[in-house]
C-alpha cells in the first residue's frame, strides 16, 4: 500500500515541479500519438466513407480486414513495421528505424483501422434517404463529404477518441520500432516499462498516472465537444 | 405555356424514360411534360411508380434508358447544376442535424450565397410558413407538422425553378394538414415554380394542381386538366382510381347564410359551407343522392338540390344499384351517378330512358378549391 502511496506522491511531485525529463517525455508522447491520430483521421475517414457509401467487388473482404485491424496485437504491427524499416528492409533507405517517425507509422497502423471502422459504422448509420436529400439540396462531391462528416460527427469524434486511445496506450510496437532511446524515442509507455524493470515503481507509477491523466484530458476535451454538438 | 427560359419556372420534360428493378420496368414513360410554372399532380395508387419518378426527376436513380430535359437541356449532363435549379420535398421532412435556420439556409450555402443574404432569405421563408419562432430550435426538437413547414421553407429558400413534392402532407396530422395545404397553396400561387406534386390523394391534387398525370403500373395513363381527367377518364382503371363520380368544376354564384351556391355547366348546386372559394370543384358521393319519381314539385324533402334527369344506365354494384342519369335540359353535358338500394331501385321500377328526380342535401356537397395557379381556364 505504501508503495502505491509513494508512487502517487512522486507523481504529484513530478507534475508540480515540472520535472524536465517527464515533461519532455510527455510532450513527445503527445506529439507522436497526436501525429499518428491526425494521419489516421486524414486517411481513415475518407476510406471509412468510401466503404460506407460505395459497393464494389471485394468490399466485404476489405471491411473484414479493417475489423481484424481493429483488434490487431501491437506486437504484430511492431514486427511488420520494424521489418519494413529495418536497415536492409524494403524501406530501410529512409533510415527511420528507432526514430519518432517509425513510432508514428506503427501507431498509425494501429489507430488507422480504428478510425476506418468507427467512421464506417457512423456514416453507414446515415439513412439513404437523408443522403439523397443532401444530393437533392444541390451538394457537389466535396460538399457531400462535408455534410456527411457533419452529420456523423458524434460517431467520428468517437473515432478520434478510439484512434488516439489506441495510439497513446500501446507499448509493444513503440518499443520494437522506437527502441526507447532517451531523449529521442522514449515515450510514457516505454519509459514505464523500463522503470518497472529497474524496480523504480514510484517513478513507473508516476509515469502511468501522467499517461492516464493525459489520455483523460484529451478525451475530456473531445467528449465536451461531442456532447456540446449533440445537445 | 410560359417561355421555357423564364427564371420563375423551367420546363421539365421526360423523354423515353425507363427505370428497371430486377430486370423489370417499374417506370416506363415515353413522354411526359411538366409545363413551366404550372402545378402538375402525378396521381396514382401505391406501387404505381410515383416515388421512382420522384427519385428519377432528382437524378437519384440511373434509368435503363431515356433522359430528362430542363429547358431542353439534358439534366444528366451536369447533375449538380440541374439539382441546384430544383428543390425536393418528401413525406419525411429529412432535416439535417443542425438548427432550423441552418437547415433552411443550407441549400443557399451549397450554392455559395453569402451569409447575410441567406440569413435574410431563410427568415423570409420561415415567416411565410409561420415558423419564424422555431429558427433557433434544433431540427430534432420539432413536431411532425413543424418539421414539414421547415422542410417546405427550405425548399422555397432554394429559389427553385422546379419544385418536386412527394406526398408532402401525408405524414402530417389531419388538422395541421388542412392549414398547411392552405398556406402552401397561397405561397405556391405567388412563387409559381414549375411544380410536380406526387400524391395518391385526389383532393390534394384537385386543390393544388392545374394539370394531372395519372400513372398506373409505371405507365402514364392520362394527362390533362383535372376537370378533363375527372370528367372523361381515359380508361376504366383511371376512372376507378380517380373515383370520378359526380365531380364538377364550378364557379361561386352566391354565398349567404352558410349556403354557397355554385354554378356548374348545367345547374346550380347549393352547398353548406363555412367558406366558399370562387373557383372550386363540387363533389357529391353517389350514395348521398336520392331518386324519386319526377312528379310536379316533388315530394316534401329537406334536400336543397333537385335535378331532373333520364336514366341512361343502371347496373348492380355490390349491394347497391348504380344509376347514371342524363340531365333533362337541352344541351346538357353533365351526367349524375346515384347509388340506391336494390329495394328502392325495384320500387321505382327504373329502366333506361325513364325520367327521374335526383335530390341531395346541401350538407352532402363537398367543395374542393380549384388549382393554386390562376389564369389557366
Amino acid at each position: 500500500m505504501e508503495l502505491i502511496w509513494d508512487g502517487v506522491r512522486e507523481a504529484v511531485r513530478l507534475l508540480v515541479s515540472g520535472d524536465r525529463a517527464v515533461v519532455e517525455i510527455m510532450l513527445r508522447t503527445l506529439a507522436i500519438s497526436g501525429a499518428a491520430t491526425a494521419l489516421a483521421l486524414i486517411i481513415g475517414i475518407p476510406i471509412g466513407a468510401a466503404l460506407a457509401l460505395r459497393r464494389f467487388p471485394g468490399r466485404g473482404l476489405f471491411v473484414a480486414a479493417v475489423n481484424t485491424g481493429m483488434g490487431m496485437p501491437p506486437v504484430a504491427v511492431g514486427l511488420i513495421v520494424a521489418m519494413l524499416l529495418w536497415r536492409n528492409g524494403p524501406l530501410g533507405g529512409l533510415g527511420w528505424i528507432y526514430s519518432p517517425q517509425a513510432m508514428v507509422i506503427a501507431q498509425l497502423a494501429l489507430a488507422g483501422p480504428m478510425v476506418v471502422g468507427f467512421s464506417l459504422a457512423s456514416i453507414q448509420a446515415i439513412p439513404q434517404r437523408l443522403l439523397d436529400q443532401m444530393r437533392a439540396l444541390g451538394a457537389d462531391r466535396a460538399q457531400m463529404l462535408w455534410l456527411i462528416i457533419r452529420e456523423s460527427r458524434l460517431g467520428l469524434l468517437a473515432a478520434v477518441m478510439a484512434g488516439f486511445g489506441a495510439a497513446i496506450s500501446e507499448i509493444g510496437a513503440s518499443m520494437q520500432v522506437g527502441g526507447n532511446l532517451a531523449g529521442e524515442t522514449r515515450v510514457l509507455t516505454t519509459a514505464t516499462v523500463q522503470e518497472t524493470g529497474r524496480g523504480n515503481f514510484e517513478l513507473a507509477l508516476a509515469l502511468v498516472i501522467v499517461l492516464v491523466a493525459l489520455a483523460y484530458a484529451v478525451n475530456l476535451l473531445l467528449t465536451s465537444v461531442q456532447q456540446r454538438r449533440a445537445a | 405555356m410560359d417561355a421555357g427560359g423564364d427564371p420563375g419556372g423551367a420546363h421539365l420534360q421526360v423523354r423515353g424514360l425507363r427505370v428497371e428493378r430486377g430486370g423489370r420496368a417499374v417506370l416506363d414513360l415515353p413522354e411526359l411534360d411538366f409545363p413551366a410554372r404550372r402545378v402538375t399532380a402525378v396521381l396514382g395508387p401505391n406501387g404505381a411508380g410515383k416515388s421512382t419518378l420522384f427519385a428519377a426527376l432528382q437524378l437519384l436513380v440511373r434509368p435503363a434508358r431515356g433522359e430528362l430535359l430542363l429547358d431542353g437541356e439534358p439534366m444528366a449532363r451536369d447533375a449538380v447544376a440541374a439539382r441546384r435549379r430544383m428543390a425536393a420535398v418528401s413525406q419525411d421532412p429529412l432535416l439535417l442535424n443542425m438548427n432550423v435556420r441552418a437547415n433552411v439556409e443550407l441549400p443557399l450555402r451549397l450554392r455559395g450565397i453569402g451569409r447575410r443574404e441567406r440569413r435574410a432569405e431563410a427568415e423570409r421563408w420561415l415567416a411565410r410558413f409561420g415558423v419564424s419562432e422555431l429558427a433557433g430550435r434544433h431540427a430534432r426538437e420539432l413536431s411532425g407538422g413543424e418539421a414539414q413547414r421547415v422542410n417546405l421553407a427550405r425548399a422555397f429558400a432554394a429559389r427553385p425553378e422546379v419544385l418536386l413534392l412527394d406526398e408532402p402532407f401525408t405524414g402530417v396530422d389531419a388538422p395541421t394538414r388542412l392549414g398547411l395545404i392552405d398556406s402552401f397553396a397561397g405561397i405556391l400561387a405567388d412563387a409559381r415554380p414549375t411544380t410536380v406534386l406526387i400524391t395518391h390523394d385526389r383532393d390534394e391534387a384537385l386543390r393544388l394542381a392545374d394539370r394531372l398525370a395519372v400513372i398506373i403500373g409505371g405507365r402514364l395513363r392520362q394527362w390533362g386538366r383535372p376537370a378533363d381527367v375527372f370528367s372523361a377518364p381515359a380508361d376504366a382503371e383511371v376512372a376507378d382510381f380517380v373515383g370520378a363520380d359526380n365531380l364538377w368544376p364550378a364557379q361561386l354564384a352566391s354565398f349567404r347564410g352558410g349556403v354557397a351556391t355554385y354554378r356548374t355547366a348545367d345547374f346550380l348546386v347549393h352547398a353548406a359551407a363555412e367558406a366558399a372559394p370562387e373557383r372550386a370543384y363540387v363533389c357529391i358521393r353517389p350514395e348521398q343522392i336520392t331518386l324519386s319519381p319526377p312528379t310536379e314539385g316533388g315530394p316534401p324533402t329537406s334536400a336543397r338540390n333537385h335535378v331532373l334527369g333520364d336514366v341512361r344506365s343502371a347496373y348492380p354494384s355490390g349491394p347497391l344499384w348504380r344509376v347514371t342519369l342524363d340531365l333533362r335540359r337541352p344541351g346538357a353535358e353533365m351526367s349524375l351517378i346515384a347509388d340506391v338500394s336494390r329495394a328502392s331501385y325495384e320500387e321505382l321500377a327504373l329502366k333506361p330512358g325513364d325520367p327521374v328526380r335526383a335530390a341531395f342535401k346541401a350538407a352532402a356537397v363537398h367543395i374542393i378549391p380549384r388549382g393554386a395557379v390562376p389564369g389557366d381556364e
